[in-house]
């Protein structure tokens, strides 16, 4: 168990910059998820703690040590990648054995200690096996146990959870939240899944083109997102953005097709508010619109556009001029609502962002 | 699942038929004669020439004479140089090379890489006669090429044809041939995804244990395919005879250089000559046996 720390890393390819200016702490014992799109630097940076790419500048720390310049030898942390690499002519017994093989361990102690792990992960029964005979489940944790079974200092998971099915999926997930409560290892998890990071991390880093958007706990990534980028990456459905104009001096808000939102006591509550007629963009969760039949104060005038019942939930599409706005309802029957329907946001629970994305408060 | 066959048996033959009437033409008919070939006197001239005679097991008799066939020129001797020069030039040299050098080369790009490909696949598609005097200047006691540089470092110039001719013919065929290998395995390294040997190096694992655990296992078809196709090559192989011709006194007389001998020089006996052929066919059918079945024991275990 060690804390991991990133100086001010640059990791370049050619002209791509996939990891620019990263720095970052990861605690001793913590759980942090790498969130991001596709490309934004999310396995390079995983990749960066193990050894498998060099840093071009900047500085990487495990524990106190400084491995910046380590080859993945001396690192001494574990990883499982996307695709599990089981090794296809090895026993399960002998891939998960195998870190230990490499150290010399003994044939006996190898398969005493792949056992205990094997067991705790219930897969003991699947020792003699070979990879091709497992199922995706089970192979994700042959692979997972390798890791345990090196006692290493950090895990590293890139998308572990990729190639399983849906509720395989959500299954391996509470295991592998609960195998890391457990054994309190430093753990470094790559996805794309936001609901994924949110269920796993202590704490998540949003990444985009190699930057960090974002550090916070689960909550405060979804409860104060920095800017939009986080705000519309966090969070299922997304929150719904508005871009248009500020006016301070009335209190309101004209989105770019001319609809006008009365913004009440928003902008004189916020310390920095926008400058009268400046672009902004309003953010607000679809958890926090009500939706009405019938013309409201402070409601917005909108077409129905579709309605999706999602079981326990339902989730209601408005057109509100050329934008489409999703209102979130947590009731399981979905609402008889006519074509012309009022959307009333919840202001106080509402996100300005200055035209460069970022929060004003 | 069920196979069904999409023809029936008889028009399954009719698509094969042309494939073997060529087998027969080409392969059957001539070993066939050869074969018989082999139980008579035939040679190119004099009295045996169109009247051989039926003469039993008298070739196979004289080639497996054991009180003089170990002599330099008898076949006993052309085995033996045979089977060093297949060890030396076909196992180390070529597969050995060609596994090294794609090894040393996996996962990286650059320079480097292309330079010694190009010269290796270089050494591969250029014609055999031009290479074989290529090879005898750059050996060359006073005008060579490889005297010239250990000259240079004060190694002396030893005449290599002469005093080495073995190892210059094992030099100049494993020189020649490791690029079949080299394309081999390099290709063969693709296929292996990058992760398995990701997962090693984070495991702690160093070059000699990547090796030997995870690139050797998975290449091991390769390996064995190869090594079949290598061997055979190089055991009929001919183009040492462009650099020694067969000699000094028959030192790197190969048994392809010996059938030569025997039966296409001198005495032209055909006789003969058919009966090395024979020996010779038995010879790389066991040796296809042999990996073959290591082949499939493999598979049936991996
Ligand atoms: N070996 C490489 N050579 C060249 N460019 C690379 C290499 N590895 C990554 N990149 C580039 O660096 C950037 C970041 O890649 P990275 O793999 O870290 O993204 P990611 O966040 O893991 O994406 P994904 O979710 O698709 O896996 C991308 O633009 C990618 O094209
Ligand atoms: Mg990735």
């Amino acid at each position: 168990m060690s804390q991991i720390t990133f100086e001010n890393v640059v990791k370049r390819f050619g002209s791509v910059v996939a990891v620019d200016n990263v720095t970052l702490t990861i605690g001793e014992g913590e759980f942090v998820a790498l969130l991001g799109p596709s490309g934004c630097g999310k396995t390079t940076t995983l990749r960066l703690i193990a050894g498998l790419e060099l840093a071009d500048q900047g500085r990487i720390l495990i524990g106190d040590r400084d491995v910046t310049y380590l080859p993945p030898a001396a690192r001494d942390v574990a990883m499982v990648f996307q695709d599990y690499a089981l090794y296809p002519h090895m026993t399960i017994l002998d891939n998960i054995g195998y870190p230990l093989k490499v150290r010399g361990v003994s044939r006996a102690e190898r398969a005493r200690r792949v056992t205990e792990v094997a067991r705790e992960l219930q897969i003991a029964n699947l020792l003699e096996r070979r990879p091709s005979q497992l199922s995706g489940g089970q192979q994700q944790r042959a692979s997972v146990a390798r890791a345990v079974v090196h006692q290493a200092v950090a895990f590293l998971f890139d998308e572990p959870l990729s190639n399983l099915d849906a509720q395989l999926r959500l299954e391996a997930r509470a295991f592998l939240k609960h195998l890391q409560n457990e054994l309190g290892v430093t753990t470094v998890y790559v996805t794309h899944d936001q609901a994924e990071a949110m269920a796993l991390a202590d704490r998540i880093v949003v990444m985009r083109l190699g930057k960090i958007m974002q550090i916070g706990t689960p909550l405060e990534v979804y409860r104060n997102p920095a800017n939009t980028f986080v705000a519309s990456f966090i969070g299922s459905p997304p929150m719904n953005l508005l871009s248009g104009t500020a006016l301070v001096g009335q209190g309101q808000f004209v989105m770019d097709d001319e609809t006008v939102i009365d913004m009440g006591e928003v902008y004189r509550r916020m310390s920095r508010p926008p400058l009268d007629g400046q672009e902004i963009t309003l953010g607000i969760r679809p958890e926090h619109i009500t939706i009405h039949a019938e013309p409201h104060p402070h409601a917005i005038p909108g077409q129905l556009y579709v309605v999706q019942p999602m079981g326990g939930e339902t989730l209601v599409n408005v057109r509100v001029g050329s934008k489409l706005v999703t209102v979130r309802l947590f009731q399981d029957e979905p609402p008889a609502l006519p074509d012309q329907v009022w959307l009333k946001p919840a202001l106080d629970a509402s996100f300005v962002y200055g035209a460069d994305g970022e929060r004003l408060s | 699942m069920e196979r069904r066959a999409i023809f029936s048996a008889k028009v399954g033959f009719l698509f094969l038929a042309p494939a073997l009437a060529f087998v027969a033409v080409f392969l059957l008919y001539p070993f066939v004669r050869v074969f018989l070939l082999s139980f008579t006197n035939q040679t190119l001239l004099g009295t045996t020439a169109p009247n051989p005679e039926w003469v039993g097991f008298d070739n196979y008799r004289r080639l497996f004479d054991f009180d003089r066939w170990m002599r330099l020129g008898e076949f006993g001797s052309a085995l033996k140089i045979t089977t060093q020069f297949v060890i030396g030039s076909a196992l180390i040299g070529q597969v050995g090379l060609g596994l090294l050098i794609a090894w040393a080369f996996y996962r990286k790009k650059g320079v480097l890489r292309e330079t010694v490909y190009t010269l290796v696949i270089m050494a591969w598609i250029i014609p055999e006669t031009v290479v074989a005097f290529t090879w005898v200047a750059f050996l060359d006691r006073d005008f060579g090429t490889l005297n010239a540089l250990l000259d240079a470092v004060g190694l002396g110039q030893p005449d290599w044809l002469f005093k080495h001719p073995l190892e210059s013919i094992i030099l100049f065929n494993s020189w020649r041939g490791a690029a079949f290998s080299l394309l081999l395995f390099s290709s063969a390294l693709e296929t292996i995804p990058p992760s398995y040997i990701e997962t090693a190096e984070v495991a702690g694992a160093n070059a000699w244990q990547k090796f030997r655990d995870i690139f050797f296992p998975l290449l091991r078809g390769h390996i064995l395919t190869d090594l079949i196709l290598i061997t055979l090559w190089t055991f009929n192989v001919f183009t040492p005879f462009l650099l020694t011709g067969g000699g000094p006194a028959r030192r790197t007389e190969l048994v392809s250089i010996y059938t030569y001998r025997t039966a296409f020089h001198g005495q032209h006996e055909f006789g003969k000559g058919g009966a090395i052929a024979v020996v010779m066919m038995l010879i790389n059918f066991a040796l296809a046996l042999v990996y073959l079945s290591l082949i499939r024991r493999r598979r049936v275990h991996g």
